[in-house]
């Protein structure tokens, strides 16, 4: 059977994003990488597939940091013109695990909405291409650093954009990790007693955190069972296939919330990244030799 | 005296009527932060948000960006205790409208330590783009409804209920940083906030007539706090600044005093009244503010210590104070 055309854009973006975020791991001698491998299908296939984003003039150069928001501060923007100015009926994205801000950055590049010029300022000083992103940051608008907050903002968008009559929907990318967080199910709870159905999340289950594999830092399982129990339509699948992820996105108007559980590979399509397991969450090159390897692999992806 | 009940619960569904940006999120304690009366009248405006405060003002915060106002009503600890991380990230980082009503300041419950927010306007009055305001009668109760929606950005509320006397004329609301200026005099300053502004009436009353002559402020304005008045207030007083407040003396309107006397060079002796460095416990409010010496005899002690003399009053005379309604001095002065 032929892959539909989309679906071979999303395969082809995702090389991309790994390869521009292996050249920036490498560029500045670590890095989310783990990160990228784990979920470039997954963002490829959301900006490419499943959201109705509004479109962008021209890809966006980042603008330098405008300072924190205040009231004084009159020159602040968030990062969400890069996911366009929506309509009503337009979708809206939220990044949650702020530090997947790198294949953020990389996902709008390929899909033509940032410069690729954008890059050369990441977590440089002064600029707003920062390495945990906050909501300044391309692609962002709300600041999800401190985990688990995201979702909640999000649900609280989700209800002021039904209150609008807005028939949008509201997209939440999260990690794994993050259901290990108490706010996490709060937001869970909160989301399907309200009846938003209009929000849904994408779940990277990397079985990765900061400390290793998730089974053995604090187990999250089984995630499917516990958010249905929790009111929401929960589906589990693939997360390296467009097709299975896009399938999953489909809106009932049933007044659950959707949560689509992908399950990934932290080392897809970098193969060597496997030699540090099992702690994957961040890149760093212990020798030149290892930084050479990387180096070579570049080439190869 | 005129005393009110439950003003709030009253006062909220009046002065929402015809403001539909207007949202209202509880916490399983509706009806003891007097919302019961809103969520009856505009039950499509009241959001049931369970035992569960993160998600509430992260979730608030959201609505907030929509362009919606939303009313966050629990239990001052359960705002910036239990949810301090996400006050600070979802909230305030973002400058978010969103405005939290704290009920229970200070000892103001039986419900001993865990109801008991002695620490709140220490943490809230340090996080940036915060504005925090405390009610101290039942005109500042309804009066803080427009002082808050006109702040664009997050509003921390110290908020009183039940039973409430009207110190301060209906006519004469609370306004953003403006001190209220109760009496003039120059051996003694006292700035109170809150319910100790009534204790602090009855005190400054007997030290009046005992010929002591004293400047007394009520603070409802806790950030920001740069009204020249209150500079005025205690760069004159030939025996010192006493701050009197339902709050550790940390932190809260004694530091404000300390800082302001200590940047502009005042020079002049404080003492702090309020729970001195530790938690409190289950019991009245009444036996609490005795306990604490936040009450009229603790105020009426230290200004014989300030002063260096006895002045022979007995807790009987303080017994038998009445504090009338107080008009500021505020405007006849033209501050």
């Amino acid at each position: 059977m032929t892959e539909p055309k989309w679906a071979n854009q999303v395969r082809l973006a995702a090389r991309h994003i790994r390869r521009r975020v292996l050249e920036h791991t490498l560029k500045h001698n670590g890095g989310y990488m783990s990160q990228a491998c784990s979920s470039a299908e997954i963002l490829a296939t959301l900006y490419l597939k499943v959201m109705n984003l509004a479109p962008v003039d021209k890809p966006l150069r980042p603008k330098p940091f405008p300072g924190v928001p205040s009231r004084g501060n009159r020159a602040y923007f968030t990062g969400a013109e890069f996911n366009g100015r929506p309509l009503a009926h337009q979708d809206r994205f939220f990044l949650s695990p702020a530090h997947y801000a790198l294949v953020l950055y990389a996902v709008l590049i390929e899909t033509g909405r940032m410069d690729p010029c954008g890059l050369d300022d990441f977590n440089r000083d002064g600029s707003s291409v920062e390495m945990i992103g906050a909501e300044h940051s391309p692609g962002m608008e709300v600041t999800a650093g401190s985990l688990g907050q995201c979702l909640s903002q999000a649900a609280g968008i989700a209800l002021g954009r039904r209150l609008k009559g807005e028939s949008g929907r509201t997209w939440v990318f999260m990690s794994d990790g993050e259901f290990q967080i108490g706010q996490t199910w709060e937001a869970l709870q909160a989301a399907s007693f309200h009846r938003l159905d209009r929000l849904a999340i994408y779940v990277d289950i990397n079985r990765q955190q900061c400390d290793g594999l998730v089974t053995n830092v604090m187990a999250v399982e089984p995630l499917q069972d516990r958010l249905q129990a929790f009111g929401w339509r929960a589906e589990r699948v693939a997360g390296h296939n467009p097709n299975a992820l896009a399938a999953a996105a489909a809106l009932l108007d049933d007044g659950r919330p959707l949560a689509v559980l992908c399950d990934t590979d932290p080392c897809r399509g970098l193969s060597l990244l496997s030699q540090n397991a099992p702690k994957l969450h961040y890149l760093r090159f212990k020798t030149p030799d290892e930084r050479e390897t990387y180096r070579r692999a570049l080439e190869l992806l | 005296m005129e005393m009110l009940s439950r003003a709030h619960a009253k006062n909220l569904v009046t002065w929402a009527k015809d403001k539909p940006k207007v949202l209202v999120l509880s916490a399983d304690l509706t009806s003891s932060c007097e919302a019961d009366a809103f969520s009856v009248a505009y039950p499509e405006r009241f959001f049931s948000m369970g035992i569960a405060e993160q998600n509430m003002l992260s979730f608030a915060a959201g609505l907030a960006r929509e362009g919606f106002m939303p009313l966050v009503h629990t239990f001052a600890v359960f705002i910036y205790r239990r949810a301090y991380d996400q006050v600070a990230m979802s909230v305030a980082y973002a400058n978010a409208n969103v405005k939290m009503f704290g009920f229970l300041p200070g000892i103001t419950t039986p419900g001993g330590a865990t109801h008991q927010a002695i620490d709140d306007v220490a943490l809230m009055r340090t996080l940036p783009n915060m504005t925090v305001l405390e009610t101290g009668d039942a005109t500042e109760v309804e009066s803080v409804l427009d002082v808050m929606a006109a702040v664009e950005g997050p509003v921390y509320i110290r908020m009183l209920r039940g039973e409430l006397p009207r110190l301060f004329p209906a006519s004469e609301p609370m306004q953003l940083d403006q001190p209220r200026v109760l009496s003039r005099g120059n051996d003694l300053t006292v700035l109170s906030s809150g319910l100790c502004t009534e204790e602090a009436l009855k005190a400054v009353a007997l030290l009046k007539s005992r010929g002591v002559s004293v400047e007394h402020l009520h603070i409802s304005t806790l950030k920001p706090c740069n009204h020249p008045a209150l500079l005025d207030a205690m760069a004159n007083p030939k025996h010192g600044v006493l701050t009197l407040e339902n709050h550790l003396t940390t932190g809260g309107l004694g530091s404000i005093a300390a800082e302001k006397i200590a940047e502009h060079g005042l020079g002049k002796k404080l003492i702090r009244l309020g729970l001195q460095d530790t938690f409190s416990h289950g019991a009245s409010k009444a036996y609490l503010m005795r306990e604490h010496g936040i009450d009229a005899l603790g105020l009426i002690q230290a200004a014989e210590q300030a002063l260096g003399t006895q002045l022979n009053i007995r807790p009987e005379d303080i017994a038998q104070v009445r504090v009338e309604a107080v008009h500021s001095a505020a405007k006849a002065e033209g501050l």
